[in-house]
């Protein structure tokens, strides 16, 4: 839409001022309330134990979560909540990947708690604006902007008066509006969605950053578990946040010297090595397609296999070589050295409502890749850009719709879906066309692309209620667990990760812990003790970039050149040491390795308690689907029998040649699914969870997190 | 030969080889490595003439990639 003549003072229906006062060492001690439906809008003070126990981010949200709502709330209930919160660390620009916010909701997918990380320039303005959170609240009758405006120091909402639905439009015609000029568009972030998240569970949001040398908004996503549903549902079109400008120190940290020196020799890392290692400045982390592929972890065919012959047309040297714009500043936040946000520019789209527009496409990401390509059967990046830039502006999540077609396409290759029930859509694997349609059905509420929108978990239900295709087999391979779908890494072959996966908190997504080198290839956690070791930590240490407003990709994407030296060089040490002097620079306080496991620990044993509070969190809930864990069919089975026939005659000791296939299938699910089992034994004992992955009251008290509250729930479970 | 390679018994059709020939065989490609040769640090420009013997100890440590 044309915003000239649009005066948003005209749509006011309601205008909050506050005091604004100075960050004191990474916290403002206060967030920021509104109920979009009783308009009504307040600050509330942040306690000292909320920092103690909470952090930040991902914390602060759990925690306004839990307060807010009741064990039987539903995600579109008006008492849901989106929080989003930075973390104290969040917004200084001395130090790489400090930009990232984590918002927490209740989930249409899961009904239980989801946290999803994004970067972009949102929370930080939020947070210089003079707040640590933002808590959403209620249901808006009709349309609504929010405007926190760090400026004048007000909070208005206004009624839509008509910005467009997709965020590549509304983001930029809400940065026009609001942008004093061009060079004032840097002070503009903006949280959307988009028209398939009106039609959907799986509803992602988008927060904008400027790109000032292409003089565009770019997109970052929270793509995981359908918080943009939550956020149209409460009828809120964009929320939009405005400082007079980023300056050096607005945090007003304890010890800035603590910050910049690591800062600068990080910087370093990234202009010297990383052409020789893994190309993030030019790849992004798509970087990594083609080594997936080569290591059989690239997930194609609904997770069936984990490489195929055409995924050298999928190679990551073509992002590189021909559609990434390299030598331009691709950072999601200022500041940060790995310039791994990259975009495609002037991408002509051929299908959809944008058909024949010039638009730029933030991405494709590794998953976005994998996802939107290989898992599909699809390996052209013109299809997958395209595919890429359609769930950014729609706003649905790419992971999420790539597991979701996946499954789909077994589904209809198997003959349980077909023409009929997808109206006609040939979905094969590799159709790109048919997918394509099936997602502009999505984004306007129509055909089969609704049913798409529900996400595997309830496709699958559905499909076995009319009676389409034998429910186990159903379960078997619709990768989801939790009612989130899995993220793109075929985790057969690694135990580890298939704990680092189903033992999630809030469903399958790679950010807790990746752990398939280790386990896999590195042969270094050939124990249970050691998998359990390791699904402790690095879920843990990853939790902590959560709960401080960090990137974890400028943790372990670029390794300094004496890593090699170091004890555990799979920590990356140098750059753990790294965080732990930039974390006290910031708030004062010094921080150990053993004190930021153990703040984790507080949040993650808060959220797991959480999942329990709402019917949910045990040992069922861990459950993986059999396709994350070996081959569900003799296809697959044949695929790699050289493989499977070999492990058979090192585990039972029996001649392959003697069984048949079906056979042999058995005895590997079972021998896997106990594997599987005794895993979640030995992560639950030294997570310091009871049997049915309850947390103890011993263990609780341990690490000082023993709340009535969390007591309460968890006593009859002891 | 047979070698310890990642802590698993390996067997390579061949005897004396160099490290990125094995790298090559076992469809290494990915960069952020360490490699380690009877517990000795190999630096990548000496992955080519670095010869892997019979009974020898080689790791090829990858970190992390993925998220």
């Amino acid at each position: 839409m044309s915003i000239k003549g649009i005066n948003l003072q005209d749509y006011q229906i309601k205008k909050w001022d506050y005091t604004w006062h100075p960050i004191e060492k990474g916290y403002n001690n206060r967030t920021l309330y509104i109920n979009v439906g009783s308009k009504e809008v307040k600050e509330k003070p942040v306690s000292q134990q909320m920092k103690e126990k909470f952090i930040g981010g991902k914390g602060f949200g759990l925690r306004l979560l839990w307060d807010a709502t009741k064990p039987t709330t539903k995600w579109n209930d008006p008492e849901n909540e989106i929080i989003i919160s930075p973390g104290p660390i969040g917004g200084i620009t001395q130090y790489s990947g400090a930009g990232k916010s984590l918002v927490v909701s209740l989930s249409p997918q899961t009904d239980s708690v989801m946290d999803s990380n994004v970067g972009g320039f949102f929370g930080p303005f939020m947070k210089f604006a003079g707040f640590d959170a933002l808590e959403i609240q209620g249901k808006a009758e009709k349309d609504i902007i929010i405007y926190i405006d760090g400026t004048n120091h007000t909070v208005e909402l206004y009624e839509d008066p008509g910005f467009s639905k997709d965020s590549h439009l509304m983001g930029e015609e809400l940065t026009e509006y609001f942008a004093e000029d061009e060079k004032d568009a840097k002070n503009i972030g903006i949280v959307s969605s988009g028209a398939a998240a009106e039609h959907s569970l799986i509803g992602m949001l988008n927060f904008t950053f400027w790109d000032n040398k292409r003089k565009m908004i770019r997109l970052k996503q929270a793509g995981r578990g359908g918080i943009g549903t939550v956020f149209r549902n409460k009828n809120i079109k964009a929320i939009v946040a405005k400082i007079s400008g980023v300056q050096g120190n607005l945090n007003n940290v304890a010890d800035m010297k603590k910050i910049t020196e690591p800062g600068r020799e990080y910087a370093g890392e990234m202009r010297d090595l990383d052409d020789k290692q893994n190309q993030m400045k030019k790849k992004g982390t798509a970087n990594i397609v083609n080594v997936m592929n080569d290591y059989d972890l690239l997930p194609t065919h609904n997770f069936k296999y984990g490489s195929h012959k055409d995924a050298t047309k999928i190679h990551s040297d073509f992002l590189r070589d021909k559609w990434f714009t390299l030598g331009i500043n691709d950072g999601c936040w200022i500041g940060c050295a790995m310039q791994c946000a990259k975009g495609v520019d002037g991408f002509e789209l051929r299908t959809g409502p944008y058909k024949g527009t010039k638009v730029i496409v933030d991405g494709p990401e590794y998953e976005t890749a994998a996802g939107l390509g290989s898992n599909m059967g699809i390996f052209d990046y013109r299809d997958i850009i395209e595919a890429n830039f359609y769930c950014d502006t729609y706003g649905i999540c790419t992971i999420t719709w790539g597991t979701i077609m996946a499954f789909i396409m077994e589904c209809y290759e198997n003959e349980i879906i077909n023409k009929e029930i997808t109206g006609g859509l040939e979905l094969n694997f590799g159709n790109a066309d048919a997918a394509f349609e099936v997602m502009h059905q999505c984004a306007r509420g129509e055909g089969f692309g609704k049913i798409a929108g529900l996400g595997v978990r309830k496709m699958k239900e559905l499909f076995a209620e009319k009676g389409w295709g034998d429910p186990k087999f159903l379960q078997d391979i619709g990768m989801e667990n939790k009612g989130l779908e899995y993220s793109q890494y075929v985790s057969k072959e690694s135990l580890a990760q298939q704990g680092g996966y189903a033992m999630t908190n809030k469903g399958p997504q790679h950010d807790e812990a990746w752990l398939i080198f280790m386990d896999m290839v590195n042969n270094q956690i050939p124990t249970f003790e050691n998998k359990a070791e390791a699904l402790h930590w690095f879920p843990m240490f990853r939790t902590w970039f959560g709960l401080q407003g960090l990137c974890k990709i400028v943790w372990n994407d670029v390794t300094p050149s004496d890593n090699k030296l170091e004890d555990e060089p799979h920590k990356i040490p140098k750059h753990v040491r790294n965080y732990l002097s930039v974390y006290e620079g910031v708030t004062g306080t010094p921080l150990t390795e053993e004190g930021l496991i153990r703040q984790s620990e507080r949040v993650y044993n808060f959220q797991r308690i959480f999942n329990i509070r709402r019917g949910f969190g045990l040992r069922k809930h861990d459950a993986q689907p059999y396709r994350a864990a070996g081959p569900v069919t003799v296809e697959e089975y044949e695929s790699r029998a050289e493989r499977y026939d070999e492990q058979l005659k090192e585990l039972f000791g029996i001649d392959p040649n003697t069984k048949s296939v079906e056979e042999k299938m058995a005895m590997l699910r079972e021998y896997r699914e106990a594997q599987y089992e005794r895993l979640l034994d030995a992560v639950y004992e030294r997570r310091g969870w009871n049997k049915n992955g309850v947390p103890t009251i011993e263990h609780l008290k341990e690490i000082e997190m023993d709340l009535p509250e969390l007591i309460e729930i968890i006593t009859p479970l002891q | 030969m047979k070698i310890i390679l990642n802590n698993r018994t390996e067997v390579f059709d061949k005897n004396n080889m160099s490290i990125s020939e094995i790298m090559e065989i076992k469809n290494f490609s990915y960069q952020k490595i360490i490699v380690k040769l009877n517990n000795i640090i190999i630096e990548k420009e000496d992955f080519k003439n670095t010869i892997v013997k019979e009974g020898d100890n080689l790791v090829i440590l990858h970190l992390l990639a993925g998220g």
